[in-house]
């Protein structure tokens, strides 16, 4: 066997010069040349640990083997059987963490870019043109899914796939969830979300918009009156957070959830062509040092903002962004007040932001996540001018469906009660998975929990039916 | 896409639509809203809902053409599409079983007491006023489907022109000291009329919300865009709203927060008017 390659072939970039003045995708994809060389470092492992690092159970020996060899078409058709979102997945899952955390080759060596060349397959079958799909006997029983983010398409996907009836009840006016409203252009461009669920209507999956669980319709009358035999709630995050510190409602303040979803799902960097504004000034704050904070302070140099900061009352250490997007936000000139943490947003006299008040702060001994506390160093309030504030700093759990579903338990963070194993809540029929269980985490994890979800409801359907 | 069933022009300004939306007229209740977008390229924005029939599937609204998004909606006609038209959203609005209740409407916000008036009407133990406001006679919409609704109907407007010459807050106060008052008061309406209505209602410690239409984007809590403060807390309008304690809330700092983007309105308007005029004189050559 010939020597393997001590390491990964990089992920080719648009220059960072030139990509903060546009939304074009940062990483370019390897070629066909990079990615067969870099599937054959893969060891071939007899048993591969990075599948067992993957919330969806990728086969990744075989799609890489298959890659290794060049045979592309045979590689996509692999994954596809457990992953309906490679595209996706290749480019925002934090492989790192999972599956190339398992990789052999990196007890030595960089491990295998499984991620990267998960994004070349899919890229690859996109771009040549999907296969068509193997006709599936039909089955009588209708699911809803609620919510079309990545929890929701899985688990669509994997129902339909089995000829369940499935339709996805999406609150906003397009499909994605997150990836349409979060993740901008630049880090997953909106044709990938957009041709996968176009691929899911293909399979029969029924879309339905601007329909909001728990307001237009409830739950009872999906199963009631609609005639839906189980329901599937991937209803996402929630609620952003705020600091709850003075000057929280000056013109010029946001959560990133807002910022977000206009740039990226009302398309507000192409004003006036699209009629959502979004103006972030010169010098802008965003605060916290999540993949949503780099996600929104790259954004706001996108759009016009000559000085971008991230404010982070702890350090580079603790930050929870992957190491990726922060060096990408580093290239393209962000910078970075670690040890930092607003006290106050100070505003002018028709309500504008002009300022942030913060206190420097040093690391303590370590509190209950593990991670050292950050203490206020007395007398150290200083202010930054800015002209806009994003906050960064997660979201709380959105009551609407609690409220208006009888028989559904919630934690005391107000998260759904969910069976981890199989998304089974506290109603018979009913499943839940994603961020509204977990609270705010990754798109794979949500998507695991979706394919769980589905094999439980299809159990539960099956029994059901012998019941009957 | 949702089909305009109806349109009716009440005045040279506001138009009334009747929306073909089956599941939001099956759940709607009032005091809720929608989000509608015009078209494709178009923006979310927030509009109370006016009526709603559940056996015939169709929602009611209001719109006053003020900005780009009401005047390319006005542009369109019955049997025209809606892109999209989400909801109902907000908490429907807690009403009495008994007592008084005052509905002040100002300006097209008229349109949004129907539905509560409708609600309450012929409830045995409630008294229902209605007190409305414009500038003039013409600009005063739906006097006669409101009027038919509630026990008083007590119109004004600016120049006298209908009804008592004044402000709704001068019958409010007048009704208030002469019928010993009220135990509710829904106000509707432009915000400085809403916190005009709060102020004089506030020495007399009568109840009293005030339905706020604050910016948003989803509706659905996602985005905090709306997030309103009321006492000292911070309340989301889609979620917990969009009625709130008038005496609580910080009127001023919403009228600020909506006039965030004006500069960014006037450019969508003018270059809309623009492309309008353009289409027109190619349309007459």
């Amino acid at each position: 066997m010939a020597k393997v390659r001590r390491d990964r072939h990089a992920m080719p970039l648009l220059d960072a010069a030139v990509r903060v003045t546009r939304f074009d995708e940062v990483a370019l994809g390897y070629t066909l040349e990079m990615a067969m060389e870099e599937a054959q470092r893969c060891l071939k492992c007899k048993n591969p640990t990075c599948e067992n690092g993957c919330p969806v159970q990728v086969p990744v020996k075989d799609f890489v083997a298959l890659l290794a060899e060049g045979k592309v078409e045979e590689s996509i058709k692999r994954m596809r059987e457990v992953n309906r979102l490679p595209a996706i997945c290749g480019r925002v899952c934090p492989q790192e963490e999972q599956c190339e955390a398992k990789c052999i080759v990196g007890i030595k060596f960089e491990p295998v870019a499984i991620g990267r060349l998960e994004r070349f397959v899919a890229d690859w079958e996109r771009q040549h043109g999907f296969a068509p799909f193997e006709e599936i006997p039909q089955r009588k029983e209708k699911v809803a899914v609620i919510g079309a983010g990545p929890a929701g398409l899985t688990c669509a996907g994997d129902l339909a796939a089995l000829g369940y009836q499935v339709t996805v009840f999406e609150a906003l006016h397009a499909a994605g969830g997150v990836l349409m409203y979060g993740i901008p252009e630049f880090r997953l461009p909106k044709e990938i979300v957009e041709a996968d669920v176009k691929r899911l209507e293909e399979m029969g999956v029924e879309f339905r918009y601007n329909v909001v669980v728990g307001r237009t319709v409830t739950i009872d009358s999906l199963m009631d009156d609609l005639g839906y035999d189980a329901v599937f709630i991937g209803t996402g995050a929630g609620l952003p957070k705020f600091m709850g510190i003075p000057g929280e409602n000056y013109s010029g303040v946001y959560s990133s959830n807002e910022f977000l979803t206009r740039i990226n799902l009302l398309r507000a960097y192409r004003f006036p062509e699209y009629d959502t504004p979004m103006k972030v000034g010169k010098r802008v704050a965003v605060i916290g040092a999540g993949n949503t904070a780099m996600d929104s302070v790259r954004t706001s140099l996108r759009v016009g903002a000559e000085k971008a900061m991230i404010v982070y009352r702890r350090t580079e250490h603790e930050m929870t962004a992957r190491k990726e997007e922060f060096e990408h936000a580093v290239e393209e000139g962000v910078e970075f007040n670690w040890l930092t943490n607003p006290i106050e947003i100070i505003g002018n006299a028709d309500g504008w932001v002009t300022g942030l008040k913060c206190m420097k702060m040093e690391l303590g001994e370590p509190d209950e996540s593990g991670r050292r506390k950050p203490v206020p160093i007395k007398g150290s309030e200083f202010i930054m001018e800015v002209d806009s504030v994003i906050m960064a700093l997660g979201t709380t759990p959105n009551p609407i469906l609690l409220r208006t579903t009888p028989g559904l338990q919630s934690n005391k963070w107000g998260c759904l009660v969910a069976d981890p194993e199989t998304g089974a809540t506290t109603r018979p029929g009913v499943f839940a998975g994603g961020d509204a269980v977990t609270g705010a985490a990754t798109v794979i994890l949500a998507m695991g929990a979706g394919q769980k979800a589905a094999k439980a409801i299809s159990e539960y359907l099956q029994q059901k039916a012998v019941h009957a | 896409m949702y089909r305009i069933l109806k349109m009716r022009q009440l005045t040279p300004v506001t138009r009334l639509y009747v929306i073909d939306a089956p599941l939001v007229a099956r759940s709607a209740q009032p005091g809720q809203f929608i989000i509608l977008r015009v078209g494709a390229t178009g923006e979310r924005i927030p509009i109370t809902i006016t009526d709603f029939d559940r056996e015939a599937g169709t929602v009611t609204i209001v719109v006053q053409e003020v900005g780009k998004t009401t005047k390319w909606l006005a542009q369109l006609g019955e049997g025209d599409y809606i892109q999209d038209f989400a909801g109902p959203l907000g908490q429907p609005v807690e009403l009495p079983e008994r007592g008084r209740v005052a509905l002040i409407g100002g300006g097209f916000g008229t349109g949004a007491i129907l539905t509560i008036a409708k609600a309450l009407h012929g409830r045995p133990g409630i008294t229902v006023d209605a007190i409305v406001g414009a500038r003039t006679q013409e600009l005063l919409i739906l006097a006669d489907e409101v009027a038919a609704n509630v026990d008083r109907f007590l119109p004004c407007t600016d120049d006298g022109s209908f009804g008592t010459k004044g402000f709704v807050t001068a019958v409010l106060h007048d009704q208030i000291k002469a019928e010993k008052g009220y135990e509710l008061v829904i106000a509707v309406g432009p915000m400085p009329m809403m916190k005009a209505v709060a102020d004089v209602t506030r020495p007399y410690a009568i109840y009293t919300l005030a339905s706020m239409d604050p910016i948003m984007l989803d509706g659905t809590g996602m985005c905090g865009a709306c997030r309103v403060k009321v006492g000292n807390e911070n309340k989301f309008a889609c979620v917990d709203g969009p009625c709130f304690d008038a005496h609580k809330v910080d009127f001023l700092e919403v009228s600020r927060r909506t006039k965030m983007y004006k500069a960014e309105e006037k450019i969508a308007l003018d270059r809309f008017v623009e492309h309008e005029c353009q289409c027109k004189s190619a349309g007459n050559r």
